[in-house]
């Protein structure tokens, strides 16, 4: 099917999370504001006041009280959407478990921004990683049409009944989220089509009826209430088992959505570039991958075999995806932008080494830690890794295993 | 885990209740017990209304008070709300 004749408006991140969020018919958004999000509550909150959406809009009083609107909206059987960065996400984080436990399927924009403290507004990904075992599909979008396109896929994915799993998409704070691109935009009947209603699945009650699963009066069941050492184990390994079915739902609605829009990123899940005859690689995520794309290809005319992994989705992580691209390359360079401080190395990779572990002759892998607080990382700096990937393939030896760059020694 | 217990393949997500909370016995919670008076008291049901759990009931047909020890978690509030000292906690056990 040929994609779709599609409007090309100027959105800068956060704009085009609020036009996506405006034609994926959301029954409430609660949100508070903070900045570099705050752009995505003023345009969706003008939405509301001029009509445009059918929207109830609360306003709360923090973030906590925020994810806690759209976990109960969502457990009516509502779709609920939110939006937050650093501190904010840091005073969700108690709902946030509640939100996965009682399997709400709220999405919800990061627009990734460092922790404080020292005070920092800019762009790194120490919030979200921090939220890493919270339950959550995490998706990160390169730019601002990834960032379009993954809100509508991401309601399609977290309420999928086989999933039911909250899912946050992740936008690097300032570098995406106010930074004008060209976005193509799919008319709003497509996108109101394509996301559809929420589909319910069945649960059984108390009264041993078989019900929708969403609190109504008319057939009452209680969620998330007190479990003990009885049966909490039991609903946690469910919702293990929902990540692991969201791995293909991942993958069917992305490439429905590519039938649709004609655009695609990789498999939906990690977006190989220039990889296939690679022997050197990086493995990155968000905005990072366009700067190394443009890396990439200096090298590749220079002759050298570079080539990118973009991680897509991070949770569910894609193993076998990392070990179909990553296990012939003779050596691999992980970005983190993200400090697990102690941690021997950033949070991807400790996924990514340990996901090519099992491997007869697994390539060696190394850590860069780099741009936090929106520290800039310029083309010349990538070509430093490649350089040192270079180093390690002519001598077989890794002089230092994690690594921080764009800093001053 | 006792065979009694359901498979997580087998029961519904986010913790939804099966059965009702009749059903789910909480009164190996307790550790201490209430023991009742017949002579002590006065029938005044003040036991009864404090009861968080529902679990006093007076039996008009014996004149008894009737506690349902599947559910009464040994909080002791209708020891101390009772104005004739009719109900003693007593250690679980040593009744």
């Amino acid at each position: 099917m040929a994609a779709l004749k599609q409007e090309v408006i100027a959105l800068n991140g956060d704009e085009a999370v609020a036009y996506a969020v405006k034609q994926c018919d959301v029954d409430v958004v609660a949100a508070y504001p903070i900045t570099p999000q705050t752009i995505i509550v003023e345009r969706f909150s003008e939405y509301v006041a001029n009509g445009e959406v059918d929207t109830a809009f609360i306003c709360v009083e923090s973030e906590h009280s925020a994810l806690t609107c759209c976990l109960t909206a969502a457990a009516t059987g509502a779709r609920a959407f939110t939006a937050t960065a650093s501190a904010g996400l840091a005073l969700m984080h108690e709902i946030l478990g509640v939100t996965s436990g009682c399997r709400a399927p709220v999405v919800m924009a990061i627009v990734n921004r460092a922790l404080s403290a020292p005070i920092n507004i800019h762009g790194d990904h120490s919030d979200s990683m921090a939220e890493r075992d919270m339950g959550w599909i995490h998706i990160y979008a390169e730019n601002s049409q990834e960032a379009y396109d993954s809100i509508i896929q991401a309601f399609r994915i977290a309420e999928h009944p086989e999933v039911l799993l909250p899912t946050l998409v992740g936008l690097d704070g300032f570098i995406l989220s106010h930074t004008l691109e060209n976005v193509h935009v799919l008319p709003d009947e497509t996108v109101k089509r394509f996301v559809g209603e929420r589909k319910l699945p069945l649960v059984r009650n108390h009264e041993g009826k078989l019900v929708p699963f969403k609190l109504d009066p008319e057939n009452p069941i209680t969620i998330g209430p007190l479990d003990l050492y009885d049966y909490y184990f039991e609903h946690k390994r469910q919702q293990e088992e929902a990540m692991r079915k969201a791995y293909d739902i991942i993958k069917e609605v992305h490439e429905e959505y590519a039938q649709l829009s004609g655009r695609r990123y990789g498999n939906g899940l990690v977006e190989p570039y220039r990889l296939e005859d690679a022997e050197i690689a990086t493995v990155c995520i968000g905005s990072t991958a366009g700067t190394v794309k443009t890396v990439v290809d200096e090298l590749r005319e220079k002759g050298v075999k570079a080539g990118l992994l973009r991680i897509r989705v991070f949770r569910p992580l894609p193993v076998q995806d990392i070990i179909k691209w990553l296990s012939d390359k003779k050596a691999v360079a992980v970005m983190d932008r993200a400090c697990s401080f102690g941690g021997n190395g950033g949070p991807l990779f400790h996924e990514i080494r340990h996901a090519l572990y099992d491997l007869q002759n697994r390539p060696p892998v190394i850590n860069y830690i780099y741009g936090l607080g929106g520290r800039d990382t310029p083309p010349y700096l990538i070509h430093h890794v490649y350089q040192n990937l270079q180093k390690i393939v002519e001598t077989g030896r890794i002089e230092q295993l994690v690594n921080f760059i764009g800093l001053r020694e | 885990m006792s065979p009694e217990y359901k498979s997580w393949k087998e029961i519904p997500i986010a913790g939804v209740c099966w059965v009702p909370s009749t059903e789910y016995k909480t009164g190996d919670w307790r550790t201490y017990k209430p023991v009742w008076d017949s002579e002590k008291c006065i029938r005044c049901m003040l036991c009864h209304i404090y009861c968080p759990e529902g679990a006093i009931k007076y039996n008009a047909e014996t004149d008894e008070m009737e506690f349902n020890y599947d559910f009464c978690k040994g909080c002791g509030i209708c020891a101390n709300e009772c104005p004739k000292e009719a109900i003693k906690m007593v250690l679980e056990g040593k009744e």
